[in-house]
């Protein structure tokens, strides 16, 4: 079978994409197909973010099998669609282990999404690829964290903005959607923030549910914050399409990023794709890796990508960049291991390098986790990030926050 | 402006000295961060008018490097030598970057330069830089232009500026007048200036209390107008979306699921508008009106071919009714989304659907908010007008009131109904124009308005188009008035049990109607 395999739910939504795959058929295909599994919401609120991963990693699959496979063999991709439904993607997860017997899968966006899977990659002994920045506070042997924790992301972008050139912030609103990442990551910043001696009074907090449209009362309420006598910034966690009319009622209501900075962990190029950015100049984001990165490894992936979609405009983002990044480490484990079984290729990940396109060479650590490079990057007017600032090298992941009371016992161990 | 600055140029060699100084702090733009903001102060130390357009220039961001180190200013396709204005190559050359520190900085040097301006909107426009820049070179500049100024406006905003800088960087009694013009104004950032102030200057607190109290009132009553506003907003989008929803299901029984579906249509259709018209530079501006009737044809049509093709079938059997739509719904939903990808649409807004409108008191509203408003009344005075006052509305109600009496009339009831339901859908279509200005256009827009739209006609009345208005009005502004105490999803919830709770006192509604649905 040479056909990319897919599953009747997905047949609607994936037809696009698996069409325009062009069908290699190099002298290889010896032996049975390497299997790998795509979990991406298609459809729903997250289709926004995660329809560009489930092409990143077909891109992948069609990138290893023109270089002639993985062990020989050719790789296949199995997409399914769980359709931003959260219990769905366990549905979704069981049924790419058991039924298609996948060797590897690549998916997931949202944190809840990934806690409803992990019980399943573990009961089953699977093995998921991760790519999103998350809140830390797990570490199972079944997943690799290809993504940032919040030390190497959070946590490095609120010391931006407490920083001179950042803004010399005094008073923070944190807002985000209602859901486990942001709650997470917020009560470790807030702990963060009071460890640095910023008052509760002088942190504002506030949740949405997924796809918020109506902001005007918060962006409001967020000005009134700020007329408190103390520079004041916006940390958001706010997550899918639900950024847009944020971005849309804060360039309404006038708030210029020189008065009242806003710094997201889940707004990349892909999702400013759908807005005009002009009213947002200055607004940051910190991430791992900007499409304006310039590393010979990141014009590889610009060129490939571009290709790949056949359009020449269309964006990478960071969470690309680490699904590309854990897929070649995959790679390369599993041809250290010279087998797909999930506990030799999981021992052959540990010290795996690549050359990402962040410009550094990446490594993966017995934690799961990656050494990762900070950035912080501006919102400019054509849509793209201009890095203003970054770490001087890759930092190692603190999965388990030291700012989380809980975390003693397991941070010694 | 650039004659002015062919001008300047003559008198370059009178004023040598200046020359060099602007000549030599010049380079320092493109430097790191740090050394633009040096440049940029030296700059607007130097009050040299000619860097006016070279500052605005980096600002925008269409300050060039060229390959040869000079700063070229780039203007659409042209580029010019910052300093000379000849024309220049801007193939190789590459963007100043600049950071917020620099932007604040920037802003405030801008404002300084440019309160002599001739043009009333820049000096209005200056005025609130420098209010917020707030330096002690600020104070003589900002008594200069106040003893020039004429406009009532730009006083007002030049006094809040120069109260702002005295408080800042004066003297005790400078800082006192600073206290006293600041304590006249209704604004959040004059209250964070005092407060400011406030904790630099012990000594001047309980004046500054006092200042703040007096904003604090003024805001009171500003914020309470803000809330009403937001929450007429919320009730207008509310009422748009149930618009149609009151006519399909209120006036003719049919439980559609498939009503925020074409509420999505209307959305899609004005993006396909967008897109068709951008080729035709006279009609581009008027895409979004003209949206609006292009959005109720396509609904009507999906809604007629609905009607007509399945739901008369299903006449009084009202759960077979709500699976076949919702069976469309996701059908139309995912044809969306094979045709348009699952990836959200760009529907740009038009000018004047952009930025804040101040009414009086300080009170400002969104204008694109204003606009659905006022439009989201036009709609329902029109849908009105169509019930009452037209043939089709005639026959429709004859029908409504009573089937085989209006049929025994020789009125066509199967051509009515699917009229009626066709006008529904057509509202609902409306209603995606709207939308898109305000929300994602996305596959799967309508799902999140159906449960809200149901709720609005439920509460109001089923069959009731004054209950509709009522209903969706009092839900918004319930909403939006209870969201800062208990947080959006909380008071999402706490309207949900009140409705519940409402509804068992009185099922029918705010305003109950004889109909079909309401006899059953």
């Amino acid at each position: 079978m040479t056909k990319t395999l897919i599953t009747r739910r997905s047949v609607i939504a994936g037809a696009g994409a698996v069409l325009a795959a062009p069908s290699i058929r190099p002298s290889m295909a010896q032996g049975a197909p390497i299997k790998v599994g795509v979990l991406h919401s298609l459809s729903g609120t997250m289709a926004i973010s995660e329809t560009a991963l489930r092409d990143t990693v077909l891109m992948m699959v069609e990138w290893i099998n023109g270089r002639g496979g993985l062990l020989g063999r050719r790789v296949e991709a199995v997409v399914v669609d769980p359709a931003s439904n959260w219990p769905l993607f366990a549905e979704k997860a069981r049924e790419l282990l058991q039924v298609h017997k996948v060797d590897v899968t690549f998916g997931c966006w949202t944190s809840v999404s990934r806690k409803s899977v992990l019980p399943v990659f573990e009961e089953l002994n699977g093995m998921l690829f991760y790519p999103v920045q998350y809140e830390g506070e797990e570490q199972s042997r079944n997943i690799f964290y290809t993504g940032a924790a919040p030390n190497q992301q959070a946590i490095p972008a609120v010391e931006y903005l407490m920083s001179a050139d950042g803004g010399e912030a005094k008073r923070i609103a944190l807002l985000g959607t209602d859901y486990v990442y942001p709650r997470t990551t917020n009560r470790i910043l807030r702990a963060f923030l009071i460890s640095k001696g910023i008052p509760e009074a002088d942190i504002m907090e506030e949740y949405t549910p997924f796809g918020h449209s109506d902001w005007q009362g918060i962006v409001a309420r967020v000005k009134r914050f700020a007329g408190e006598g103390k520079k004041t910034a916006i940390v958001s966690t706010i997550n899918g399409d639900a950024n847009v009319p944020f971005y849309r009622e804060l360039g309404n209501q006038g708030i210029k990023a020189e008065d009242i900075p806003s710094v997201a962990f889940s707004v990349g190029e892909e999702e400013l794709a759908g807005i005009d950015t002009r009213p947002l100049v200055g607004h940051l984001a910190a991430w791992n890796y900007f499409m304006s990165v310039q590393s010979p490894a990141n014009t590889e992936f610009k060129n490939l990508w571009q290709a790949y979609i056949k359009n020449p405009r269309r964006v990478t983002n960071d969470p690309m960049e680490a699904t590309l990044v854990g897929f070649k480490m995959w790679a390369q484990a599993v041809a250290k291991a010279g087998s797909t079984a999930v506990d030799p290729v999981r021992e052959a990940m540990y010290g795996q390098k690549v050359d990402a396109p962040c410009g550094y060479t990446l490594e993966m650590h017995r934690n799961h986790h990656l050494s990762k490079p900070v950035m912080i990057g501006e919102v400019q007017a054509d849509g793209q990030f201009n890095i203003v600032w970054k770490t001087p090298g890759p930092i190692v992941a603190e999965n388990w926050s030291p700012f989380i009371p809980e975390n003693a016992s397991r941070r010694r161990g | 402006m650039r004659l002015l600055f062919l001008f300047l140029l003559l008198l370059v060699p009178a004023k040598g000295r200046a020359q060099d100084a602007f000549g030599a702090a010049l380079p320092g733009l493109a430097g790191g961060f740090a050394q633009q903001v040096e440049a940029a102060e030296r700059l607007g130390a130097l009050g040299d008018p000619r860097a006016v357009p070279i500052l605005r220039a980096l600002y925008d961001g269409r300050l060039l490097r060229g390959a040869d180190g000079a700063l070229l200013i780039r203007d659409g396709e042209r580029a010019t030598v910052a300093v000379t204005g000849a024309a220049a190559d801007a193939a190789e050359a590459e963007q100043v970057r600049i950071n917020n520190r620099v932007r604040a900085v920037l802003r405030g040097v801008l404002g300084r330069l440019s309160l002599v301006s001739s043009d009333p909107a820049e000096r209005l426009a200056a005025a609130e830089a420098v209010f917020r820049s707030r330096t002690a070179e600020n104070i003589p500049l900002l008594e200069a232009a106040l003893a020039r100024e004429n406009s009532a406006r730009i006083r007002e905003r030049l006094e809040l500026a120069l109260g702002a800088s005295r408080l800042a960087a004066g003297d005790d009694a400078e800082r006192r007048a600073g206290i006293v013009a600041l304590s006249a104004s209704a604004s959040t950032e004059a209250r964070s200036v005092l407060l400011e102030a406030r904790a630099a200057v012990p000594a001047l607190s309980s004046e500054i209390d006092a200042a703040v109290a007096a904003i604090d009132r003024r805001l009171a009553v500003r914020r309470a107008a803000e809330t009403f506003f937001q929450g007429l907003s919320l009730g207008s989008v509310l009422l748009l979306a149930a618009l149609g929803l009151a006519v399909t299901f209120g006036v003719m029984g049919v439980i559609n699921m498939a009503h925020g579906e074409f509420v999505m249509l209307g959305a899609y259709t004005t993006f396909v508008m967008q897109e068709a018209l951008r080729g035709i530079p006279a009609l581009a501006p008027w895409s979004l009106p003209l949206s609006v009737p292009a959005a109720f044809l396509v609904a009507a049509a999906c809604g007629a071919a609905m009607e007509r093709g399945l739901i008369r079938h299903l006449y009084g059997r009202p759960l077979e009714t709500l699976l076949l739509t919702f069976g469309v719904g996701m059908m139309i939903q995912q044809a969306v989304r094979l045709v348009f990808g699952a990836q959200n649409r760009e529907v740009s807004s038009p000018p004047w659907m952009q930025g804040t409108l101040e009414l009086a008191f300080g009170v400002t509203v969104t204008q694109n908010r204003l606009w659905i408003l006022v439009f989201s009344l036009v709609v329902l005075g029109l849908t009105v007008a169509a019930i009452r006052l037209t043939r089709f509305g005639l026959e429709m109600r004859a029908v409504t009131q009573n089937r085989r009496i209006a049929a025994a009339m020789g009125i066509r009831t199967g051509r009515v109904d699917a009229f009626t339901f066709a006008f529904g859908s057509g509202i609902a279509g409306i209603a995606g124009v709207a939308l898109s200005q305000i929300d994602n256009v996305s596959p799967n827009l309508g799902t999140g308005y159906i449960i809200d739209s149901f709720m609005v006609v439920v509460f109001g009345g089923v069959g009731s188009l004054a209950g509709t208005l009522v209903g969706a009005m009092s839900l918004g502004v319930i909403n939006k008035v209870l969201e800062p105490y208990a947080g959006v999803v909380l008071a999402k919830v706490f309207v949900l049990v009140a409705i519940m709770l409402f509804i068992q006192r009185r099922p029918r509604g705010l305003f109950a109607l004889k109909g079909r649905a309401a006899e059953q």
